[in-house]
């Protein structure tokens, strides 16, 4: 098929739960322009490239045709990851002063204790079922649950802010064909909301602090200054939709994918120190943010033999470079000891995963303990439903029973 | 089998970063023959780089750099026993103890020593420094522990100015005597040496440029110390960070091309003999190798980089039980880093090798830049202040020899992107040869491409 269409392909929800032949094709057909005139990427070696490359911006209203989501005057203005260097630096060093090294190194390991206990809990509330569906009574309460911890926010206030969050990510949703302009407002609308949601929350801890991250975000002062009123709400809301969206979905996919390999699994279950390699290779095998859709060059720029005009809207495939034969040996294999695996799971270069020692945390804490747990378990359905973006990609629900699920 | 690269004896002379690299490198690869390594320190490999930088904080004890292991290496260690000669015809080396060992293929990884003080009399007098070693580490700390009144540190490159660093953290008064123009001007030229000048005052360093010190004062205890402009300090620790001298001495009779630059090697490792003809049994790695790199137009590079190290070895054991076909170069852009006065700064490629600079991204004022170095304009090397996770784009350019200065559209980019000579130390006038590039990524499709004419 014509490789103008491949995008229109691969968002199409028909492909969700196995997009990678899809993937193979546009490895093999280089850097392709799309009908709507965006260019894709998916060979491992440009995409890091790429990544690194000081003239792709990330900052959408640098695209020759801003759209709604770039935010327009009534808009909130992009978070640090829809910004570029200096912007970037200087609000991503801040935010990682309450969050890890060198001014808060033991953040992260000092949740290990309550992240276990949150896992523990969850197991137990499986008591009494069957049949357990692992995002909602597992996979999706623990990250945000974290999350919530971690920043100070409210858990009970959990149904509003996941409905602000649904619509935020609907609003980034990069498929082609159907008007985006009202999902895109109703981004923008629903980031607006939770961004005065949460500024009024590290407002109440003013000169009032507690041991989250909104209080170091309104009390701490450092040699670099501080975040602005309007840039808290923003970074928050960012810290909140990246802690929601992606590990429920790394979890997820890592059940799933255990479970269809079975012999891996009794692995990992008599050896967990396997357990970390394993979720390395979860992320380069499923990864949940499947591609980033909102570089733009800022000059001509040519790759594979193709000129990326400036302005043009440029989407990276991750999770099309993770199976790139020309960096993986035998690409469609699961395999949790891979050696060499630097997958492009946490994306590369300026804006590479902020939260990725969290993730990674809460992953394989969940995953390691799940498998204890579970005696015999089984998928209901193969595939699963998915939910349905392209870009933060995992089931919907996953179904499975198992003889212990509840014992 | 003798003849066979996976078996018979190896033997590694020097046991630190290099040479435990190498050795787990040679059993990665299969070599299943007998494996010894001869080291003159007593104490198991350990990393020098935290030695000028946590350990004199003291946040780091001397002894707990050791490093770490990455798989078990079945070898026999000679450890605290110095290698003093070489004999290429019975392939032994010949050891202090009066021992000697016999190898098949012999790889050299003595590293570098500190420059001694050039007076032996004034070396000797207690509070005078030098600092490579584990135990050089230790005895500074301790000393730096004891609160001195002033710290002298002679010499500002890379070493003496982390040392400046640490002291001035540790709240002690630190003089700072450079015979050239400008700290760390020597490694990455003029503009990034205006930078160190500004920080090293703002961080109330005593820094005294264009300046040497002409004696050592002191009767048994150091005491203070004259400079060639005719001014003294009164000091009670002096640090000697004049550079290194390669550990070469023990090779003076093994007929390589082995002298105060280093063991000349091929970029497969092999030795070169002193008539210039390659050995196939003895190979070398790390600081002490000196080595053709096709990105620097074959000059021979001697570098004292981690990185280097730890590439260079991983190539030589590759190359050791590998027959012909099979063999790598060894093309790894050069790359190191520092920290010092809360910068952190990265290096790629050889600044020196240029003659101009551009600062590409960032600005002078912030701390937080990337300056870019070309030679006859293509891109030659990169410096990045403050912002590390830029560098590895330019690291491409200069892989794939491209133009100099950079192509615009930069994001975080100054006003003005003049380029100016960067004023290193003149890279030796070289033939005008054919831009040479590197393609492939995996290790074994590395390789160096022509470039047109542009
Ligand atoms: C204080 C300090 C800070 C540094 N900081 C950095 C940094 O920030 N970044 C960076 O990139 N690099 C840094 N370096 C450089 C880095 O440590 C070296 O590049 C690295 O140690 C080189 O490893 P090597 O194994 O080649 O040599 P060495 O580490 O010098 O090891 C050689 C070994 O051989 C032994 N030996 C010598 N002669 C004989 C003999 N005749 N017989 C037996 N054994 C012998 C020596 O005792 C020594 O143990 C630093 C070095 C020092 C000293
Ligand atoms: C498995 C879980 C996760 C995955 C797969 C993931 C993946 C990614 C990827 C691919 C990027 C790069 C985006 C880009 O380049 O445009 C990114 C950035 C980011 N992530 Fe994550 N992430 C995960 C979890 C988290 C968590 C738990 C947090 C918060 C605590 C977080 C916070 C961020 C932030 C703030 C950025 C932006 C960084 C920047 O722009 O500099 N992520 N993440």
């Amino acid at each position: 098929m014509a490789a103008d269409t491949l995008f229109r392909r691969i968002t199409d929800y028909a492909h969700r739960a196995d997009p990678y032949p899809l993937y193979a094709e546009l490895r093999e057909a280089g850097v392709v322009r799309q009908e709507d005139g965006s260019y894709l990427v998916g060979t491992y070696h440009e995409i890091a490239a790429l990544l690194h490359d000081p003239r792709i911006s990330s900052d959408r209203r640098n695209r020759a045709v801003p759209d709604e989501t770039a935010a327009g005057e009534q808009g909130v203005p992009p978070s640090f990851i829809g910004l570029d260097d200096p912007e970037h630096h200087r609000l991503r060093r801040l935010a990682m002063r309450s969050f890890g090294p060198p001014h808060t190194p033991g953040r992260i390991d000092a949740m290990e204790g309550e992240i276990t206990r949150i896992v523990k809990d969850l197991i137990a509330g499986f008591e009494g079922k069957k049949r357990i569906d692992i995002v909602d009574d597992f996979a999706y309460p623990l990250p945000v649950t974290v999350i919530c911890r971690l920043l100070g926010v409210p858990t009970e206030d959990e149904p509003r802010f996941r409905l602000w969050s649904d619509t935020i990510v609907a609003g980034f949703d990069p498929t082609p064909g159907e008007d985006p302009a009202e999902r895109q407002r109703a981004g923008s609308e629903a980031r607006k909301a939770m961004g005065l949601y949460l500024g009024e929350l590290a407002e109440k801890r003013r000169n009032r602090p507690s041991d989250d991250m909104l209080s170091a975000f309104i009390n701490n002062e450092g040699p670099d200054g501080r975040l602005t009123q309007l840039e808290i709400m923003t970074t928050a809301v960012l810290l909140l939709i990246a802690g929601h969206e992606t590990t429920v979905n790394l979890i997820t996919n890592g059940i799933l994918t255990l479970l269809r390999h079975p012999d891996e699994l009794d692995r990992l279950r008599s050896e967990p120190p396997l357990m970390p390699k394993a979720v390395e290779e979860l992320l380069r095998y499923e990864p949940p943010v499947q591609m980033l859709p909102q570089r733009t060059p800022l000059a001509d720029i040519e790759v594979l033999g193709v000129t990326i005009p400036k302005g043009a809207p440029l989407i990276l495939m991750l999770a099309s470079g993770n199976r790139d034969p020309q960096r993986f040996r035998d690409p469609d294999r699961f395999d949790p000891t891979r050696e060499d695996n630097q997958h492009l799971g946490f994306g590369s270069g300026m804006h590479s995963c902020f939260g990725a020692p969290l993730a990674r945390m809460e992953t394989q804490l969940a995953l390691t303990a799940l498998i204890q747990h579970l005696d015999k378990p089984r998928l209901v359905e193969d595939p699963p439903p998915y939910r349905r973006s392209p870009v933060l990609r995992g089931p919907r629900h996953l179904l499975i029973e198992d003889d212990r699920a509840g014992a | 089998m003798r003849g066979e690269p996976r078996d018979g004896r190896i033997v590694i002379v020097g046991a630190s970063l290099a040479g435990l690299r190498a050795a787990e490198k040679l059993r990665a690869e299969g070599f299943a023959g007998s494996l010894t390594l001869v080291g003159e320190e007593p104490q198991p490999p350990y990393d020098r780089p935290p030695l000028s930088k946590q350990v004199l904080l003291g946040k780091v004890p001397a002894e707990n750099t050791g490093l770490p292991q990455r798989r078990e290496v079945d070898a026999e260690w000679r450890l605290g026993v110095r290698a003093t000669g070489l004999d290429p015809f019975g392939k032994r080396v010949l050891l202090a103890d009066g021992e000697e060992v016999s190898f098949d293929r012999l790889l050299i990884a003595t590293g570098t020593r500190a420059r001694p003080w050039p007076n032996p009399a004034e070396a000797a007098l207690d509070g005078v420094f030098t600092l490579r070693t584990s135990d050089d580490a230790g005895r500074l700390a301790e000393r730096l522990d004891a609160g001195p009144r002033r710290v002298l540190v002679i010499g500002a490159g890379f070493t003496g100015s982390e040392i400046a660093s640490a002291c001035r953290e540790r709240g002690l008064e630190v003089t700072v005597a450079e015979r050239g123009p400008a700290p760390l001007v020597g490694a990455l030229g003029g503009t990034l040496g205006t930078l160190a000048t500004r920080l090293q005052r703002a961080h109330g360093v005593d820094l005294r440029c264009g300046v040497t010190v002409t004696a050592l004062e002191g009767n048994g205890r150091l005491t203070g110390a004259q400079f060639s402009d005719g001014t003294r300090i009164d000091a009670d620790v002096a640090v000697v960070a004049l550079g290194a001298v390669r550990n070469t001495e023990w090779l003076a009779e093994s007929g390589l091309a082995a002298g105060p630059r280093g063991v000349t090697c091929d970029a497969g490792c092999r030795a070169f003999d002193m008539y210039g003809i390659v050995t196939d049994d003895i190979f070398a790695a790390g600081d002490v190798a000196r080595f053709p790199h096709p990105l620097f137009e074959y000059q021979l590079l001697s570098l004292e980089h981690w990185g280097n190290a730890v590439a260079q070895a991983e190539v030589a054991a590759h190359n050791m039980v590998n027959p012909g076909p099979r063999r790598r170069p060894h093309l790894t852009v050069p790359a190191f880093w520092s920290s010092q006065f809360g910068l952190n700064i990265k290096s790629v490629g050889v600044p020196t090798f240029s003659d101009q600079v551009v600062i590409a991204q960032g600005s002078l004022k912030d701390a937080r830049l990337v300056a870019v170095y070309g030679y006859r304009g293509r891109v030659t090397a990169a410096v990045s202040v403050n912002q590390a996770k830029w560098l590895e784009y330019y690291q491409r350019l200069i892989e794939t020899a491209a133009p100099f200065p950079p192509a615009p559209g930069a994001a975080d980019r100054p006003e003005s992107l003049v380029p100016v000579p960067s004023d290193v130390p003149d890279p030796k006038m070289l033939s005008h040869g054919p831009t040479v590039a590197l393609t492939g990524h995996l290790p074994d499709r590395r390789l160096t491409v022509v470039q047109p004419a542009r």
